[in-house]
């Protein structure tokens, strides 16, 4: 089966940093692939090129079946339908409340009835366990509850693809425990395929089925935590093992 | 980069940008609601601030020409003179220059904060394009907007320099209404309310260009709305000198 997401020899520099150097990944339909590695490996980028914000300098990008890198802003709106990314800060609308900023996507690519929207609101915000909040603004929210809003508008489109760009930065560790019960859950429920941006420990061994790791502009490790916790190269157990996770 | 190459890479980049908003300002769909939106933003709420420069400026400009013309014995003419420097060139000026400050740096600190906090990279996630839903409706506001503002900084100026006119220099109200209108006509105040639709769109994608390049936080949104009054300052100064000889050759 043809995987959800292909790299191939993807190369991204930024001025004169050479960030990704020839990526070669592939993450199959229904995974959900943790990817790790150090601040500034180029993570996000990573995240950016698969859902076309970025473009990669050189490389092919195949995402569900569209080559992505060769993709203009029109082209890509039929990716970007399928394709969802929560935001480390989530990214919620400032000037609109959570409902608007939920219905953003709907409206933008379709004409529900008031009674539809206001349904479909609902079951998204219930999904994500923040009922009642429809009223308030970003501002009004905590960093848990604004996540999980902005986890509600990426669900807003049936995406078969979720980004997660870390989902658990700057939260508890009670309410980073609710993220990642809800990815899991949603992983579970709608059978997505779910790429997730971390350093947080914790959330890989609770949702990834497998992790990737980056290191210097290339992929140097692809297997489950435990694998990698265990039998991964120094660098990657060393990884795990200051996030607390031992072999 | 030299100050000259990234002066040009950032006018190349502008100008395209105002192109794209150019082409999404006359296609559907149209961002009625938004646009209304920003009228009310942008323009309502700068009716004080150019309502009170337009009025100073007739008063200030009615003293110093009548200083100025009662060494000649021409004091009778301030009307004349007030009248044509403010519908041709002060009120429309001024008005932009203060919508400029006023209003380019909102946009810019806007839609930076926006760009920065990765608001702007969300939308463009959920299929929805920035230009048309951010920078159109800003252009329409400011090009429906600043033309009105300017129609009534005109008659106020006019009506600061009737109330000098009349106060300071003994004259009636009739009299300098009278002499405002004896040599203005249509092309006078044409002029100065066609230059304002340009500035209008000068000023708004000067700012919306500003922010959505911002770069690095709250630097860099801080950054971007001092270069936006900046470059829309300059912008129009440098721009009413062309439409100025433009106009006068017809």
């Amino acid at each position: 089966m043809e995987p959800a997401i292909s790299f191939r020899r993807v190369v991204r520099s930024f001025g004169d940093k050479r960030v990704l150097r020839g990526v070669d990944l592939e993450i199959g339909r229904g995974e959900t692939v943790a990817i790790l590695g150090g601040s500034g490996t180029g993570k996000t980028v990573t995240l950016k090129l698969i859902n076309g914000l970025l473009h990669p300098d050189s490389g092919s990008i195949t995402v569900l079946s569209e080559p992505v890198s060769e993709l203009d802003e029109r082209q890509l709106l039929s990716i970007r339908l399928k394709v969802s990314y929560l935001f480390q800060g989530g990214a919620l609308f400032d000037s609109m409340n959570v409902f608007d900023n939920i219905a953003f996507p709907v409206l933008e690519h379709g004409s529900p009835s008031p009674g539809e929207l206001e349904e479909l609101v609902e079951e998204l915000l219930a999904m994500v366990e923040l009922e009642g909040t429809e009223n308030l603004f970003p501002s009004e929210l905590s960093g848990g509850m604004r996540k999980r809003a902005a986890l509600a508008r990426a669900l807003a489109l049936r995406p078969e693809i979720i980004l997660y760009d870390e989902p658990t930065t700057g939260l508890d560790p009670l309410t980073g425990k609710t993220i990642a019960d809800l990815i899991r859950s949603l992983h579970e429920r709608l059978g997505v395929t779910s790429v997730v941006v971390t350093h947080d420990i914790p959330l890989v061994v609770r949702v990834a089925t497998r992790i990737v790791f980056l290191h210097e502009g290339r992929f140097i490790y692809s297997g489950t935590p435990d694998e990698a916790a265990r039998e991964g190269p120094e660098r990657v157990r060393q990884f795990f093992a200051a996030g607390g996770l031992h072999a | 980069m030299t100050g000259l190459t990234a002066f040009f890479v950032h006018l190349g980049a502008a100008t395209r940008l105002a192109g794209r908003a150019v082409v999404r300002m006359t296609t559907p769909p149209f961002q009625i609601r938004e646009t209304l939106h920003q009228v009310d933003r942008l323009g309502v709420g700068s009716v004080n601030l150019t309502n009170i420069t337009a009025l100073f400026t007739g008063m200030v400009l009615a003293l110093q020409t009548a200083y100025a013309l009662s060494a000649f014995g021409a004091g009778l003419y301030v009307g004349e003179v007030v009248g044509m420097a403010l519908v041709r060139e002060l009120g429309p000026v001024l008005t932009s220059l203060m919508v400029g400050g006023r209003v380019g740096s909102g946009i810019a600190a806007e839609l930076g904060s926006m760009t920065v906090t990765e608001q702007v990279d969300a939308m463009r996630s959920m299929g929805a394009d920035p230009v048309r839903k951010l920078v159109v409706p800003r252009i329409w506001a400011l090009v429906i907007s600043l033309p009105l503002l300017t129609i009534l900084a005109d008659c106020l100026g006019i009506l600061g320099g009737m109330v000098i006119a009349v106060v300071e220099e003994g004259s009636t109200a009739g009299f300098y209404v009278q002499h405002v209108f004896r040599i203005m006509d249509f092309n006078d105040v044409g002029s100065g309310i066609a230059k304002t639709l340009f500035f209008g769109f000068l000023i708004a994608i000067t700012g919306c260009y500003q922010g959505l390049t911002a770069r690095g936080g709250a630097d860099g949104v801080g950054r971007a709305t001092t270069t936006t009054v900046y470059a829309a300052s300059i912008g129009i100064l440098i721009s009413d000198f062309f439409l100025t000889k433009l106009f006068l050759s017809f």
